[in-house]
């Protein structure tokens, strides 16, 4: 439970935080909340010979709605998004889901940016943003660039975001439609063994922890567009995937829990 | 001094808050890895990452590579510190146990994945874990025991080539029962045959191991530290394994962040370290990591169990007949095979059950050892007698509240000599019972169940119980002595008034998160009539405590509170003598009351203690022949075990389109004697309810086919946090035990003990009618769903 040797780097500014990860390359890694990177060093699983702490960055902390899309700065904290008026007027989903994450002290540290750049397919925020047709907004030595967070998520813990790239905000559009968020899991303060987000009336529906990546339960929104009720739709909720197998599950039973979860999902935010 | 002027019934029975907790609130309390110790070698050790494998090299260049590693030592290599010293255990429960030589470090063979194969010793505890993790081990692995059933399995794998077998001891109960009992399972109306299993749990106190040797070369000796539950006994191990003298050996437990029982031991790392400190003459330490702690300490439970039993056409149980398998793990470490005999004698459970059968075989596996972890072998016994009692009420079709009233033992009947061999104190168990139903409010919650199970909902309510009885207050030595324990049972206590008044508290008991501190000053600030905090209480350091067997087994209050209260009494029997002197009155004459001694009918002539206390420092004027200063010494060995008992009741919903379980009520009335400090005694319920209703539903040390922990760490590993933790119910009836003088019977492992067997029988009772009739531990949601889906004829 002791990291390998690292040495520390405070950055002042995205510039020099991605500048500094381009002087140290691969062996770099930012540091925002910490709260998966520090438990994978503790465990070894990641042994960066750098940290680049952008945790300090707090230009990169604000909730901005307006003209029918909210700006989030990648630094934003969990607790921040959990309890923003101003995000539960304009996107409610995205602000219940925050505060279903971990618990109070993980919730205070993590950030947005943080939890979309982690890539855990079991992680809740990447699914909500995935569900609200989300963008990512990058910066990179050669500028900014816009990731559509269908286009984020390539495996496990992996994205398209380059080594020496940042995210800076992520936008979801404003969405007050029918919206839930089912997360089961066993402890209060666990991922969720299988999690469902509906957004927009059941336009949006992705699922957590059933794949390599969040993933769009495209075969439950094509039900839903093809008038089919939320049962009926939810029973397709596990079709076409692989899900993950560990001691809270095997496959079978996620699949089982996926069905469940969908047709409460749909069933809670309105969708007949 | 506060001399308070009322009678002193002021304290005892008290909701006081704890000495101990603003020192560990405020992060003053110095634990082991606190200490500061300049120069010190840490030990970082390389644990074994196969189940059982031949080591046939160890390569430390890459280790030796590290700045600030300067060592890395083979079992080889440290086999000289030792000789023939192996790690102890204490209790040899039959003539022929089997025992494997449990060195610190694995010479040539690894036995379980944890198994210590190397040390690296290093400049900081940082380059320690740098260096283990460098140091590369050239495996060949073996075959591997892991499950308790195939290690009796014809051909298995042998995890001790050496012994033979993977038997390590058979142990019973029979006497010459045997007829007696087949016979009565012949004529029984009703049978009952179920199988249980324990699964093996991870102690996870919120500080991990550690220890420090510190040694004196000049003249010597060696200063032990060590997070441990147990420092007087430590000692005497270490005295032994090392041929350390033991006045040149002391042991010093410092602030200990729990244990449960995992830090009742005599640890691979103890021994490494002294050994190693002996040699260099430099402090040697090490702090476990919590990952770590997983495998290298000792785990708990682990039982196959099946139990019998015969009742007649009333569901009156005549017979009761179980047999344990019961897994000790690779090796045996302090107490390991004790402890599935701790529950031996309690199957019968709080029953009149006039015909006994116990019998347990031990086997070795090749995974970490077992020892005792919070109520060692009694959660076992209670779980599997009270899961059998519900499936009797279900054979003779009544409710599990009458199927337990119609076989307790009676109010009347103690001392009640039960079957098993021991003399239960006291109870009214039926009391206690009839409370718990009336606060769980049973009658509403099955209406409830009714209605949801009528209107087809997936939410369904489910009431279990759980009566249990326990033998506390370890233990009578002699008992000790027929069981072939180790030791004695018995605890020591100091208590000086020193000349202003003060009183010190010495001792022999170690608290660990319990509140010694607190109730210690209380029994002795009511006696003399002085304020609980002009009482203070030394502990935990040999060199200050000399004598004791420190605490586990729910003995503080028992043994060590008993010591106290006695050793108090002399001191006032002492007092009496002076006040008497002083006063030209009999000593018979004399009441001592709120701190003060008084002639009878003259109420004038009066002397108060700190008078007393003083004349007995100046020794100016004692009576002829009395040795000076107010002091008094008492080592107690109880006479019996003392007998909590208690009714839980667990109301669950279960969601049977998940399987998930949620604990909506939870309700406890204990009978622990008289309480002390009412908030310490709740305090230990509710932890010890939570950690029973985790292994029901959350907790489980999962290994695979190649002895692999696969839940190795806290996220997979799940113990339960506050927001798990039910809504707690409680009450309590006192019946004094009439063992020690205080009536006092013990707390600690109350919860754990009650709680799983309430939790399981609740959710089997939620889905009974679905046709499950029983759920393996823990109650995770795939594995409720699962067993609703079997029941209904196949996955759903
Ligand atoms: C006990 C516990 C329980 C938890 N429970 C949950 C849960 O229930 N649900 C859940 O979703 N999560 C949970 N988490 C994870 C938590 O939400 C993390 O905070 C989050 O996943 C990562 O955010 P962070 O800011 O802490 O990232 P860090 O740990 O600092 O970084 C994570 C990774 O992202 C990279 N990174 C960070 N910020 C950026 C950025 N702006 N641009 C590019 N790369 C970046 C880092 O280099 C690193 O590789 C839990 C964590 C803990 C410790």
């Amino acid at each position: 439970m002791i990291p390998a040797a690292f040495d520390y780097e405070v950055a002042e500014s995205a510039e020099a935080a991605i500048s500094l990860l381009a002087e140290h390359g691969d062996d770099a890694k930012l540091l925002a909340g910490g709260h998966s990177l520090i438990p994978m060093m503790r465990y070894r699983l990641a042994t960066p010979s750098v940290l680049v702490d952008v945790g300090r960055l707090d230009d990169l902390r604000y909730i901005r709605a307006g003209n029918g899309t909210v700006s989030i700065g990648a630094l934003t904290r969990h607790s921040e998004l959990e309890h923003s008026a101003a995000l539960a007027e304009a996107c409610p989903l995205l602000a219940s889901v925050a505060a279903l994450v971990g618990d109070p002290a993980v919730r205070h540290r993590g950030t947005l940016g943080g939890t979309l750049a982690h890539a855990d397919p079991a992680s809740d925020l990447p699914a909500a943003v995935l569900a609200l047709g989300g963008t990512i907004v990058a910066q990179g030595p050669g500028g900014s660039r816009e990731i559509a967070a269908s286009d984020f998520f390539t495996g496990y813990f992996e994205s398209v975001l380059d080594a020496d790239e940042m995210i800076t905000e992520v936008r979801v559009p404003a969405d007050r439609g029918g919206w839930n968020y089912q997360k089961f899991n066993r402890r209060a303060q666990d991922w969720a063994i299988v999690g469902v987000a509906v957004a927009g009336g059941g336009s949006g529906v992705s699922l957590v922890n059933m794949g390599s990546v969040p993933v769009r339960a495209s075969g439950v929104e094509a039900a839903l567009a093809g008038g089919a009720s939320a049962a009926e739709a939810a029973a397709v909720a596990a079709d076409g995937l692989e899900p993950p197998e560990d001691l809270n599950a095997d496959a079978e039973y996620r699949s089982h829990l996926a069905r469940v979860l969908t047709e409460r999902a749909l069933n809670a935010a309105g969708v007949a | 001094m506060t001399i308070t002027e009322e009678a002193p019934a002021g304290h005892i029975g008290a909701r006081r808050l704890r000495k101990e907790d603003p020192a560990l609130l405020t992060g003053e309390s110095k634990f082991i890895d606190d200490l500061a110790l300049p120069g010190a070698i840490w030990v970082g050790v390389v644990r074994s990452t196969e189940a059982h494998a031949n080591i046939v090299g160890i390569d430390g260049s890459a280790a030796l590579a590290i700045d600030g590693v300067n060592e890395v030592l083979s079992g080889e290599d440290l086999a000289l510190l030792w000789g023939e010293g192996a790690l102890p255990c204490a209790w040899p429960v039959t003539g022929d146990m089997k025992t494997p030589t449990h060195l610190p470090v694995a010479r040539s063979t690894a036995k379980y994945v944890g198994d210590a194969v190397a040390v690296v010793l290093a400049d900081s505890r940082y380059a320690a874990a740098d260096g283990a993790a460098a140091v590369v081990v050239d495996y060949e692995p073996l075959p591997a025991v892991v499950e308790i059933e195939d290690a009796v399995a014809d051909g298995a794998p042998l995890v001790h080539p050496d012994l033979e077998s993977n038997e390590c001891y058979t142990w019973g109960l029979w006497g010459d029962n045997a007829p007696a009992v087949d016979a009565a399972f012949a004529e029984a109306a009703h049978v009952v045959s179920e199988r249980y299993l324990q699964q093996r749990l991870i102690p996870a106190p919120m500080e991990p191991r550690g220890c420090a040797a510190v040694p004196s070369p000049a003249g010597g000796e060696l200063t032990l530290y060590s997070a441990t539950q147990i420092p007087h006994i430590l000692k005497v191990m270490t005295a032994v394994v090392l041929g350390i003298p033991e006045n040149k050996l002391r042991v010093v437990a410092p602030s200990v962040g729990g244990g449960f029982g995992c830090k009742l031991n005599v640890y691979a790392e103890e021994i490494l370290c002294s050994a190693l400190a002996m040699q260099r003459g430099a402090p040697v330490r090490w702090t476990e990591g919590r990952a770590e702690a997983a495998v290298s300490t000792i785990q708990g439970r682990g039982q196959v169990q099946h139990i019998e039993l015969a009742a007649d056409a009333d569901g009156k149980v005549q017979a009761v007949r179980v047999k344990l398998l019961a897994d000790m793990g690779a090796y045996l470490q302090l107490v390991t095979p004790g402890v599935p005999l701790l529950g031996g004698f309690l199957y019968h459970g709080c029953y009149d059950i006039g015909l006994y059968l116990f019998e347990c075989t031990s086997v070795f596996t090749n995974r970490t050892p077992t020892d005792a972890y919070r109520g060692a072998g009694r959660p076992e016994a209670t779980y599997a007698i009270e899961r059998a009692m519900d499936s009797l009420a279900v054979s003779v079709g009544v409710s599990p509240e009458e199927i337990r009233a119609r076989n307790f033992i009676a109010a009347d009947a103690f001392p009640y000599e039960s079957s098993a061999g021991l003399t239960f104190d006291s109870g009214d168990y039926q009391v206690v019972l009839d409370k718990a139903v009336a606060l769980a409010g049973v009658a509403g919650r099955r209406a409830e169940a009714a209605q949801r199970r009528a209107a087809g909902s997936s939410k369904r309510i489910g009431v279990g119980f759980s009566s249990y009885v326990e033998m506390c207050g370890l233990a009578p030595s002699r008992v000790l002595a027929s069981l072939a324990y180790g030791a004695g049972g018995w605890e020591a206590a100091t208590v000086r008034v020193s000349p202003t008044c003060k009183v010190q508290v010495v001792t022999g008991s170690t608290p660990h998160g319990q509140g010694h501190e607190t109730c210690w000053s209380m029994i002795v600030a009511d006696k003399l009539g002085v304020d609980p905090d002009d009482v203070e209480i030394l502990h935990s350091d040999t060199a200050v405590s000399p004598t004791g067997l420190d605490t586990y087994g729910s003995r503080s209050l028992a043994v060590g509170g008993t010591a106290v209260y006695m050793a108090t009494d002399k001191v006032i029997d002492k007092a009496r003598a002076i006040a008497a002197h002083q006063l030209e009155a009999s000593e018979d004459d004399l009441e001592f009351s709120g701190g003060v001694f008084r002639v009878r009918g003259t109420p004038e002539a009066e002397v108060p203690l700190a008078g007393i206390a003083f004349a007995a420092f100046t020794a100016h004027d004692l009576p002829d022949g009395m040795e000076p200063n107010l002091e008094a010494h008492v080592t107690y060995d109880p006479p019996n075990f003392t007998f909590p008992n208690g009714t839980h009741i667990a109301v669950v919903e279960v969601d049977t389109d998940t399987g998930n379980v949620d604990l909506i009520d939870y309700v406890a009335v204990d009978d622990c004697g008289v309480q002390i400090n009412p908030l310490i005694v709740e305090g230990q319920v509710h932890g010890g309810i939570l950690q029973g209703a985790a292994q029901a539903l959350y907790e489980d040390a999962v290994y695979n086919s190649d002895g692999q922990l696969v839940s190795a760490n806290l996220g997979d590993y799940l113990v339960p946090s506050a927001a798990e933790a039910p809504r707690y119910r409680l009450d309590s009836h006192a019946t004094p035990s009439p063992t020690n003088p205080m009536g006092v019977k013990g707390v600690g492992e109350a919860g754990t003990i009650a709680a799983a067997p309430a939790v399981i029988n609740a959710v089997v009772d939620a889905l009974r009618d679905l046709g499950v009739t029983d759920v393996d531990m823990p109650a995770s949601p795939q594995t409720v769903w699962r067993a609703i889906a079997d029941a209904q004829g196949g996955a759903s």
